[in-house]
């Protein structure tokens, strides 16, 4: 029974054995199994990602079955997407919002703990949709992609019921995170924590935070519809009974596309913590920066259907989701150009999270000009279903999304653990998976456009020589995590004691509340509102 | 907003890691069930007695520190605040459910009749009309899921029950109103009348749509297999109705507590968050009445 007491009676009086993790109401206990279940999660995606890889390192059928390829596929996507990416912002945000804004914990903590072991559930039906296949009369594994479309979606077999449960569990854990943290930022700011003194990052999160409540029972209502079409004699994606299955679609992208962004925001809203640090300089347009993730969160909402130009929309809806998905670039690019006039003139220093973030700023760049290729329809129609899709959305959301998350990670390791990383493996590990990142993903742009399908097996030997490159980038891009793994294990069991303020440059750039606690910060981080400059 | 008093941290707390397993349980339950796994439905009714549980456990456990004053008016705003969100979080979902009521009927059929710009009826089906209600199907099985369409002989009208729920939810509405009046004035007989007309009206309109889905399936043919107007029909239907059942349940559970004193005119944050689902499964009620039955 979950005792309530005065604040005062249980000052950094930390809860003792296996109970401090299961039971925990504490921001920070939360953020790191959240962290650490992220971290998981990565390794089981990248090690699919590199089954499909070696797969597809020559032509014709060598490791897995097609079936088998599809299921990883599928299951590569949304480990990455919802396991690795969406977790490991989230504890990002339980861990720095609360410290960032001057509060004791996060509004709601036991809510908190539900969205977190809501995770490990979600995970175990995932991986259940994936073995269920192995058991007789359980029909055809799943193999339709991450989007789930029907009527392909409609026919799997039972592996198909858990992934839908699955995404309904996903879809609560984030709805609650996201209504906590909110809440949180709302509600829980010290006094003097006015709006726009808020970091960036803490701006990022109340976006994100937004489109997850928005988009999230959207995914919840498609996904329901399917169930109901497999198995109570709806006609929602069948046209026979009156129904369409282009519906799904859109549904789908309607989450899917403000997706983007919430893997994306807490990334930009690192790199705006991250630039102004080592640039030791303010961050240029802080306003207008917070103005232009609005305007993103607002337009990246209305714009889905740029995912489905080849379904047969009119001309009108067409014309308007190309003119609304190229608008985007507009709010994207005044981020991008804010941090660059932040390093202009600065007195830059080059350490791991900042080379994350001038890596973030080139390659996202890049996706971004793939992305505006892509927006435009009779463009689009070839390149569509094509491994330039692919090469966009992975230079799009591995930059950046994950490079900012390890941007991060090693920004902010020393303040978690209160011991200083190994800067030169930080480097090593940042060249070594910058490197191989764009030998892998770089050469299928040229396959796509050359017209290699995605999503199938094989492929014809004309693409050999891309697709070796891509093989060979993405064994060296996954064992870089390797050292990824090292460095973090390292960090937390011991090394050079980190001060309370590790980068000279935050005192300059991004002065934050965080940098006031010591390293690491007390179990709970303020108990008393602290006083704002 | 800002905190001016102490903050309050609950303690380590056992309630949501067995909330998240009793979903687990529930939904792995159901999944065999719906598979025909014999088991399945004993997992169900596992997860279910578990759900009850923590509901139970949890909320009781955030009532005892509510009347022992442990947390001030800061955790209130939270609280509403989270429960704002939350019923934001389900007007999105409805939305979803009315969003593809329109575009069946705007865009789908109509292109399945030979109308927009891509039509469809004479490659599929030559001559198929779109006329909403729909009662004549274009097809009559899905290939894919092998069901057997059943069409259903007429559509729902918006007089009789449907027209009756409405004046019930509406007056429910009203009757919560006259409750809150009666808080406010702390007058303890008005709030409890007030609540027990509301959860009445409630278990009335309850009944109605039972009544309404028992002669839909019975003498109107009409069923979730009835082709898109019986699948938009219970979809939307169905989860107001799980909306309202759910609503009733929170009705009775502050009925009670208002009985016990455990309302004041400043301390009453459960009675509002009811109050806001109550209203809010309302005008879903309002939309339902209007684009499901009506028009």
């Amino acid at each position: 029974m979950s005792e309530a007491t005065a604040h005062d009676d249980h000052h950094d009086h930390k809860p003792t054995g296996i109970g401090r993790w299961l039971f925990s109401t504490n921001h920070k206990d939360i953020g790191t199994m959240y962290l650490i279940f992220a971290l998981v999660m990565l390794f089981l995606g990248g090690a699919s990602a590199m089954v499909l890889r070696m797969e597809l390192f020559m032509p014709g059928i060598q490791i897995v079955d097609p079936d088998t390829y599809n299921n990883l596929l599928t299951n590569h996507a949304l480990i990455m997407v919802f396991g690795m990416v969406m977790p490991a912002g989230a504890g990002m945000a339980n861990w720095m919002i609360p410290m960032m804004i001057g509060a004791p914990d996060m509004a709601l903590p036991r809510l908190n703990n539900l969205s977190f072991w809501l995770l490990p559930m979600a995970g175990t039906m995932l991986i259940l949709s994936m073995v269920i296949s192995y058991f007789p009369g359980t029909g055809t594994p799943v193999n339709t992609g991450w989007t789930l479309y029907p009527p392909l979606s409609v026919q799997s077999g039972m592996g198909m019921d858990f992934l839908i449960f699955t995404v309904h569990i996903l879809g609560i854990s984030s709805i609650l995170a996201a209504i906590n943290i909110v809440t949180t930022i709302v509600n829980m700011r010290a006094p003097g924590m006015t709006w726009f003194k808020m970091p960036l990052f803490v701006w990022s999160w109340l976006f994100t935070g937004l489109l997850l409540i928005m988009i999230m029972p959207v995914l919840a209502g498609g996904v329901t519809m399917l169930l109901f079409d497999r198995h109570f004699g709806t006609s929602f994606f069948d046209a026979a009974g009156g129904g369409d299955p282009v519906l799904f679609q859109h549904l789908f992208w309607f989450f899917g596309h403000p997706e983007v962004y919430v893997l994306l925001l807490p990334s930009i809203g690192v790199l705006g913590l991250i630039i102004p640090t080592f640039s030791r300089k303010p961050l240029f347009a802080y306003k207008p920066l917070v103005w232009f993730m609005a305007a993103l969160t607002a337009l990246g909402m209305v714009v889905w259907a740029h995912h489905q130009y080849t379904v047969g929309m009119s001309l009108d809806a067409t014309t308007y989701f190309m003119i609304g998905t190229i608008l985007i670039s507009i709010p994207v690019g005044m981020m991008l150009m804010s941090f660059i006039f932040t390093m202009w003139r600065g007195a830059m220093t080059f350490e791991t999270p900042m080379l994350f973030g001038i890596a973030i700023i080139l390659m996202f760049s890049f996706a971004g000009v793939t992305g505006v290729m892509l927006a435009v329809v009779p463009a689009d129609l070839q390149y569509h279903d094509s491994y330039f899709v692919v090469a966009h959305f992975h230079y799009a959301l591995i930059p950046g999304s994950v490079f900012g998350l390890y941007a991060a990670v090693f920004y902010w390791l020393p303040k978690w653990t209160g011991n200083m990383y190994n800067e030169t493996q930080g480097q090593i590990f940042f060249w070594w998976t910058t490197l191989s990142f764009n030998l892998t993903f770089f050469p299928q742009h040229f396959s796509g456009l050359a017209g290699m399908p995605r999503r199938i097996v094989d492929y014809s030997p004309q693409f050999a020589d891309f697709n070796y490159l891509s093989s060979v980038g993405g064994m060296l891009f996954g064992l870089s995590h390797l050292l990824f793994l090292y460095i973090i294990i390292k960090t937390i069991k011991g090394g050079e004691k980190a001060p309370a303020n590790p980068w000279e440059g935050s005192q300059i750039g991004t002065t934050g509340l965080e940098w006031t606690l010591p390293s690491p910060p007390p179990f709970h981080s303020f108990n008393t509102p602290p006083a704002i400059k | 907003m800002t905190n001016t008093e102490s903050y309050f941290i609950p303690e380590p707390s056992r309630w949501p890691i067995i909330s998240a397993s009793s979903v687990f349980v529930l939904l792995f339950g159901f999944i065999l069930m719906i598979n025909d796994v014999s088991v399945g439905s004993m997992i169900l009714t596992a997860g279910f007695l578990m759900i009850g549980y923590i509901f139970f456990g949890w909320f009781g456990a955030v009532i005892d520190e509510n009347l022992r004053g442990s947390y001030g008016p800061n955790v209130s705003t939270s609280f509403r605040q989270g429960m704002f969100w939350f019923i934001t979080s389900e007007v999105f979902f409805f939305l979803t459910f009315f969003a593809c009521l329109y575009y069946f009927r705007g865009i789908a059929i109509p292109s399945l009749s030979g109308e927009g710009h891509q039509p469809m009826s004479n490659i599929l089906w030559d001559g198929f009309q779109d006329v909403w209600p729909l009662v004549t199907l274009p097809g009559d099985t899905n290939v894919v899921s092998g069901t057997t369409y059943t069409p259903p002989k007429e559509a729902m009208g918006a007089g009789g029950i449907p027209l009756w729920n409405t004046i019930i939810l509406l007056s429910s509405g009203g009757t919560l109103t006259w409750a809150h009046w009666g808080l406010k004035k702390e007058s303890k007989n008005q709030l409890v009348l007030g609540l027990m007309m509301t959860v009445a009206l409630g278990l009335i309109f309850f009944g109605f749509q039972a009544y309404e889905y028992f002669h839909a399936y019975t003498a109107m043919d009409l069923k979730l297999t009835s082709g898109i107007y019986g699948s938009t029909f219970y979809m939307l239907t169905g989860f107001h109705g799980l909306h309202v059942t759910i609503g009733t349940i929170m009705l009775i559970v502050i009925t009670i507590r208002s009985m016990k004193d455990h309302f004041t005119e400043e301390n009453h944050f459960a009675f509002e968050a009811v109050a806001w689902y109550w209203h809010f499964v309302d005008v879903v009620w309002i939309g339902l009445y209007f684009f499901v039955y009506w028009l």
